[in-house]
């Protein structure tokens, strides 16, 4: 750990060290059971809470010297959220920073997975605002913790029945639950749905974090994460008509931009850098 | 006696403070018999209830469950988790007030879907069709089935209360003063209802109510409690037309009829 | 001819605990049996306590001291002291009980409270409402009638309703309160023919007739109720 290029007066990574060590052993035990939420200390970070401070507690627990670390806010590495907290503990670490997502150790994520696949040796740390699934139909910390322990699952899929009897169709599209190895309920934070399967199976360990409710959990690698649906309404991703108006693609989450005063409007990929790589690649084709 | 008895109660005590809560009750529930527990407010009633369906565990005395399996099961040596699966299966406990039973910000449907989904059914079309068969049976009007609980009227909310527990076909219901609250004729139509369904589909049903009309009608057999105290046990008419104890023979000849 | 009913020094004492505890004896010391083929008549002036007598057979009153054994299953039962189980079996299926007033429950059709108690034996619905037919018909009960709650029909077809009720099932032991009271001749007259039927085939009735005709018309013996106190058996031939 070389404090020369680390802010004057600043621990690494912010937080004092027995907080990181209080932290890591909160992801060990949601490491040892996958999609449990562990209670902790959360601490104020420089930031209002919303912005991130439960999955910035979680990197500065778990960041070293040598990670090269990724920031993105819905898939894009260059909004206001993404570029202040990559300053952050560039600034605070001096680690390398990247935008590229093969390159990356590390990547702090809010409401997204990037588009290309992770690998084993990468770790992908969710903001997450709400963690608990059952809050919407249960108030009560209380009883929400004894239905996780007890596995009583029934009101989850009370949601999905109840937008399939409105909508005709399972509606819900972000923060759609899953069952973890089979056991807990969990909220996989606000990303698009189109991400879930993305989730199962993965090489890369997920770890979650919520700042207002200080709670931590976490998706070891190669674990099964499975959509709650029904048999005749199984769980489906979105899909667009239409493709990238950059890149073409027909495969990634696309964001609609409006282009003028006159509702024009065109579809680009949501995670930059997958769409900046495409465009690369069919430059070196070209 | 051919059948066993479904609930063994023995020596049953909860109590808050003296006189407060209920002391020392027993009895036997036999598979399709309707036991009504009667008393004023404050008898211990309610509390003998919540001890019976595993809501509330008693200081004192035992009580047995012999499930659909035939297994004889101690309801306080049970794991939560079993007793709660008992509630939401092979039970049924209907609140005096319906949002205690009812989940007030979800639809009709999805209430009486719950316990299906909660044991396992993962079948959107059957979920529908059985919510449809049931709104028909309790006498909801299918085309509220998409609407909240908030938007029914009181005895509609209650009807929906009953209908969201009898989906799982529950051998053994718990019923809190079911028709309290409701007017007159509203209430009518809902005892009916009870009547007829309790006959139907042969359930066993532990009533609690402070309303002797109510009890005649559905109780083949009563407690009387006062003070936590059971002061007569026995047949619904011999207690109420050949009362034996005094505050029986109150409880009888307080009641105003038209 | 067997013994179905056996009473043996069957005290009442009414108790009212609210009015200071006043004891209100209404008969002591009865002893009188009933049998198969045989219909007996309770007899005694108003008050004598001939329908406290029989409700006490019914199990609805609960006898102050004595004995009141049935013949349930073959074998002579003691009510008093019996379990509400054991009691509701023998109502199901050894006592049949004809009140005076049918207990109307709204919205229970006259087809369905008449045959209630075959259902509860476990008969077919259709073949249950075909015995109820045939009974309501007898009673002249029109047939318009039949899907409809009895709480608004006269008090006499009323209580035709409740004889139907009754005699639907073939109870060795059928209790009568007064089933003629509010019926005409000609009702009267079918309620008299179901009585001596009922008889023939075997069963032990037990009834209070107020009209003179009806009761010398199918008592086979006349059992006399004074006031606090049982006297003699007659025996009439019938």
């Amino acid at each position: 750990m070389s404090a020369d290029n680390i802010r004057a007066g600043y621990n690494f990574a912010y937080l004092d060290e027995q907080t990181k060590r209080m932290i890591r052993r909160a992801l060990l035990k949601a490491v040892a059971i996958p999609g449990y939420q562990v209670p902790f200390g959360g601490r104020e970070m420089p930031m209002p809470y919303g912005w991130g401070t439960g999955g910035m507690q979680v990197t500065a627990a778990i960041i070293g010297a040598d990670d090269c670390l990724k920031v993105i806010d819905q898939g894009a590495d260059d909004t206001t959220n993404a570029v202040s907290i990559r300053a952050f503990f560039r600034d605070l670490t001096g680690v390398a920073t990247t935008e590229r997502t093969e390159e990356a150790s590390l990547i702090q994520t809010r409401h997204r997975i990037p588009e290309k696949a992770l690998k084993e040796d990468q770790i992908l740390v969710y903001q997450v605002p709400i963690p608990e699934p059952l809050r919407f139909i249960e108030p009560s910390e209380v009883e929400t913790r004894k239905m996780h322990e007890l596995e009583d699952y029934g009101v989850m899929h009370i949601k999905l029945y109840e937008d399939i009897a409105q909508f005709g169709h399972i509606a819900t599209s972000y923060a759609y639950p899953v069952r973890v190895n089979g056991r807990y309920v969990m909220d996989p934070s606000p990303i698009p749905k189109f991400d879930n399967p993305k989730m199962h199976q993965s090489p890369a360990l997920q770890l979650f974090g919520a700042g207002r409710e200080k709670r931590i959990y976490a998706i070891p690698p190669y674990t099964d994460v499975r959509s709650l649906d029904f048999e005749d309404h199984p769980f489906e991703v979105q899909r667009w008509e239409a493709s990238c108006a950059i890149c073409g693609s027909r495969d990634s989450f696309l964001d609609e931009v409006i282009m003028d005063d006159k509702g024009g409007h065109e579809f680009i990929c949501s995670d930059t850098d997958y769409c900046r790589t495409r465009m690369a690649e069919q430059g070196e084709i070209a | 006696m051919t059948a066993k008895p479904l609930l063994q109660v023995r020596d049953v005590t909860k109590l808050y403070a003296a006189g407060k809560g209920c002391a020392n009750v027993s009895f036997d529930l036999y598979p399709g018999e309707v036991l009504g527990i009667v008393g004023e407010s404050g008898s211990g009633k309610s509390t003998l209830l919540s001890c019976l369906s595993a809501r509330l565990a008693p200081d004192q005395g035992s009580i047995h469950y012999v499930n659909a399996e035939g297994e004889q099961l101690d309801l306080y040596g049970l794991s939560e988790s079993r007793q709660r699966l008992l509630q939401r299966t092979e039970w049924g406990i209907v609140h005096q007030h319906a949002r205690d039973g009812l989940r007030m910000g979800v639809s009709g449907g999805a209430n009486i879907g719950e316990r299906l989904m909660a044991t396992g059914e993962r079948h959107y079309g059957d979920l529908r069709a059985t919510a449809e068969r049931w709104m028909a049976d309790v006498e909801l009007d299918i085309d509220r089935i998409d609407d909240k609980p908030t938007t029914y009227s009181g005895g509609m909310q209650q009807r929906l209360q009953i209908a969201r527990n009898l989906v799982t076909h529950p051998r053994l219901v718990f019923m809190d003063e079911p028709a309290g609250g409701l007017d007159v004729s509203v209430q009518a139509r809902l005892l009916d209802l009870l009547r007829r369904l309790v006959t139907e589909l042969g359930l066993a049903v532990v009533i609690v109510t402070h309303d002797l009309a109510v009890a005649r009608l559905l109780a083949q057999r009563l407690i009387v409690m006062r003070r936590g105290q059971v002061v007569e046990t026995g047949l619904t008419d011999q207690v109420l037309d050949d009362p034996q104890h005094a505050y029986t023979q109150l409880l009888v000849s307080s009641v105003l009829t038209p | 001819m067997q013994t179905m009913i056996e009473v043996q020094g069957l005290t009442k004492v009414f108790t009212l605990h609210n009015q200071g505890g006043i004891q209100l004896p209404v008969f002591s010391g009865i002893d009188f049996s009933a049998r198969q083929h045989e219909c007996t008549v309770l007899f005694g002036e108003s008050g004598s306590g001939k329908s406290t007598l029989l409700r006490s057979l019914y199990a609805n009153y609960l006898p102050t001291s004595g004995t009141i054994r049935v013949r349930h299953r073959g074998e002579m039962v003691n009510l008093t002291g019996a379990p509400s189980q054991t009691l509701l079996e023998i109502r199901r299926e050894t006592i049949g009980y004809v009140s005076q007033f049918l207990r109307v429950i709204p919205r229970v059709s006259t087809l369905d409270v008449v045959s209630q108690p075959l259902l509860e034996r476990g008969v077919e619905q259709a073949e249950a409402y075909r015995r109820a037919g045939e009974l309501l018909n007898r009673l002249h009960i029109p047939e318009r009638l039949w899907s409809l709650a009895p709480g608004t029909f006269s008090g006499g077809e009323q209580q035709r309703v409740n004889i139907a009720r009754g005699f639907i099932v073939d109870y060795p032991v059928l209790l009568l309160d007064e089933p003629t009271a509010s019926l005409d001749q000609r009702n009267a007259a079918t309620v008299v023919e179901l009585i001596r039927q009922a008889r023939d085939r075997g069963t032990a009735i037990v009834g209070i007739f107020h009209d003179a005709e009806v009761r010398d018309a199918v008592a086979d013996q006349v059992f006399k109720i004074k006031p606090e106190q049982a006297v003699e058996v007659e025996r009439e031939a019938s």
